[in-house]
């Protein structure tokens, strides 16, 4: 459509610098020129301000937290066997590895610091009003989302907290009528907290929940665009009347000074006060008391006031209330009206609940510390987290490993065994252990293959494709096979 | 729709801006001190700006991806299999089983390995690997006819690991080994099979 001016252009090309030159080339095949000027031109009513920053502060920390967690895979092991070891691996041992963990757990923090004040900015100036309440709705599957996000991350560690915490977070589920059982199963994989929920919570925190956020990232900033900057509380939200200022240089500069400070924030913290990791969950511990992040707090202390057959209301019917307000809320106050004084009764809830749930947060805190019984048990689980965190890492035994089969060999039956099978060089071919070489087969797992008969069977009289690949028939007695089955049987 | 222009008229005339003026413009003068320092240097508090974000963050993801390269690695660690005296007088080999503990990241394979401690014809002690050269069958020592004999191939070795007779390429695998406080320590390692020269397996 601008051949024209590419051919014009054209001639003048000879005469630009090398570097305009490649740009153009550049953008006449990506007409990024044209994008950018789209992305960075926001026009803004009423000229930049600090207030606007939240937005790209909350991309700028999942971005964040996308980068952190896909090098942090580089070490995780997602099963119930290795998690803990792999997180202990990273926090001790690997360089730079306590630090990364610290950024990426106290960025869920901090998502959950600035998410607020998004919501506090845009419900202050009224920002939701005016044709926003796509807008306002993607917001809100983002801030669940981001829930999911922390809830899920929470178990990957595998350490005593993250198993208990999220045992109860689980038996929550439980309380939807009718379905809430085989939710709380679907979510576990299973009836009870195991490597299967480890498995899900991984996938989910890591493909599927961030998935839908980048998509839902893409449709709140799509819809925000499309309706404009709201600008400050005294412009009109649809057809706004003020001066405009573009987005770049100064809105731009503004928001990377707060990324900038969130980055610093996070990483002063993270290196004074590094993310701990407990001992490894251990599911038998019947005393372990499970707290949550303080941003759950509030939540969990709720979850208190409401036993028995009233945990119904308590647990469901109130939250989805809340929830179905602070959803509609664009639907409930209609009236164009941004200034805060002027529309009394919708601040007064914001800030009543609001008020509600630091109550309760600050109430769960208070609570743990006045219960002398759950001081005492949080002070001593405190304690063996920095016990756990003082001492070095240890690599986990290998399964194949000579320590796993010694535990076998206590069995003195099998040990006498592993004497026979040295002495009638049984391990010239099938390796010490029975771990294979090129001349004899693999015997490790044989006793999951074969009963104890069927082993003395083939032993005394090998098969034909056995006898073909090299194997004698075993001339011993009675107890003496019974001996070298029983090591056979041992080799796992 | 009109807010579809607005928005492409701003963008166009964004310095100029719109006819309405705007009252916060006055309010924001510490901003305007803060960032008033021309688009040239705009440009230039942005360009540091995103370079400051990106080496917080680009740093320690280096490091921890690098940390393998420089992680000490212990798989070629010396283990001991006993007091150095103990073997001074040996006339015929002597098995040992030694442990090997071979580090793969966050995980230990502890393993027992089959050495022999023998004599050269020097008469220094020799510590052999029992690992066929040929193909990997481990070889245990005949008494009665003073031989290494593979039982998979024949393949037979002198009492120092010298090849007889048989299909291996080589004599038994002689491993490194040193006195430490008059205890005899061996690095265990694997080596190529069939081919003529000992060739180390990482």
């Amino acid at each position: 459509m601008n051949q024209s001016l590419t051919t014009q252009e054209g001639s003048k090309l000879a005469n630009r610098s090398r570097t305009s030159r490649v740009f153009e080339w550049f953008d006449e095949r990506t007409g990024i020129n044209k994008l950018l000027g789209k992305a960075l031109d926001e026009p803004i009513p009423g000229g930049v301000r600090f207030a606007y920053i939240f937005g790209s502060g909350l991309l700028f920390l999942f971005i964040s937290q996308v980068i952190t967690g896909v090098f942090l895979a580089i070490y995780y092991v997602p099963s119930a066997d290795h998690a803990h070891t792999t997180v202990a691996y990273i926090t001790k041992e690997v360089t730079a590895g306590s630090f990364l963990r610290s950024l990426h757990s106290y960025g869920s923090s901090a998502v959950v610091v600035v998410l607020l004040l998004h919501v506090l900015q845009t419900f202050v100036y009224g920002s939701y009003k005016g044709r926003r309440e796509l807008l306002w709705i993607a917001g809100c599957v983002l801030f669940a989302l981001m829930a999911g996000m922390a809830f899920t991350g929470y178990l990957l560690p595998w350490d005593q907290k993250a198993y208990f915490a999220t045992a109860v977070g689980t038996n929550i589920a439980s309380e939807v009528p009718l379905v809430g059982e085989g939710i709380k199963r679907l979510m576990r994989g299973g009836a009870d907290m195991g490597t299967l929920t480890l498995s899900r919570f991984f996938v989910a925190h890591v493909f599927l929940i961030p998935s839908v956020i980048f998509f839902f990232v893409a449709i709140h900033i799509y819809l925000f665009r499309k309706a404009g900057a709201a600008g400050p509380i005294s412009e009109d939200p649809i057809a706004p009347k003020q001066k405009a200022e573009s987005f770049y240089p100064r809105q731009l500069l503004m928001d990377l000074v707060f990324s900038l400070l969130l980055i610093t924030a996070l990483s002063v913290f993270s290196w004074l006060v590094p993310a701990e990791l407990g001992p490894k969950a251990n599911p038998s511990d019947t005393q372990f008391l499970p707290r949550p992040e303080w941003y759950y707090r509030p939540m969990f202390h709720w979850l208190k006031f409401w036993q028995g057959s009233q945990s119904f209301i308590g647990i469901i019917v109130i939250p989805t209330i809340v929830i179905v307000l602070f959803v509609g809320l664009p639907f409930i106050d209609r009236k164009l009206e941004r200034r805060p004084w002027k529309r009394p009764v919708g601040v007064i809830v914001f800030t009543l609940v609001f008020l509600s749930f630091v109550t309760l947060g600050v109430l769960s805190y208070r609570d743990d510390r006045r219960n002398p019984a759950v001081a005492a048990q949080i002070a001593k689980q405190r304690k063996e987290t920095e016990e756990f965190m003082r001492t070095p890492f240890e690599p986990e035994t290998a399964s194949s490993s000579l320590a796993a089969a010694n535990i076998a060999l206590a069995d003195p039956l099998a040990a006498q065994g592993k004497t026979i099978f040295e002495a009638q060089s049984c391990n010239s071919c099938h390796g010490d252990g029975g771990i294979g070489t090129p001349a004899g087969a693999k015997l490790i797992g044989v006793g999951a293959k074969m009963s104890p008969d069927q082993l003395i069977t083939v032993l005394r009289q090998p098969t034909a494709k056995m006898a073909e690949g090299g194997m004698t028939p075993l001339k011993l007695k009675d107890d003496e096979m019974k001996a070298v089955v029983a090591y056979l049987r041992s080799l796992k | 729709m009109e807010r579809e222009d607005q928005s492409i008229e701003a963008g166009t005339q964004q310095s100029e801006g719109r006819a309405q003026l705007a009252a916060p413009l006055e309010r924001r003068s510490f901003l305007g001190l803060l960032f008033g320092v021309g688009s040239v240097g705009v440009t230039a508090l942005i360009s540091i700006g995103v370079a400051s974000i990106s080496a917080l963050l680009s740093v320690p993801i280096v490091r921890f991806v690098l940390h393998p390269l420089s992680a000490k690695t212990t798989e070629t660690a010396w283990s001991e299999i006993g007091a150095a005296e103990e073997f001074s007088a040996i006339t015929i080999p002597v098995k040992r089983l030694m442990t090997v503990e071979q580090r793969d990241g966050w995980r230990k394979v502890i393993s027992e390995k089959s050495v022999y401690v023998t004599k050269g014809k020097d008469g220094q002690l020799r510590v052999l690997s029992a690992i066929c050269t040929h193909l990997g069958c481990s070889v245990p020592w005949i008494e009665a006819k003073g031989q290494f004999i593979c039982p998979c191939h024949n393949g037979v070795f002198a009492p120092d690991g010298a090849l007889i007779s048989g299909p291996p390429p080589r004599g038994l695998d002689e491993l490194e080994t040193k006195i430490e406080g008059g205890r005899l320590l061996v690095r265990y390692q694997y080596f190529r099979q069939l081919v003529p020269t000992k060739e180390v397996i990482a």
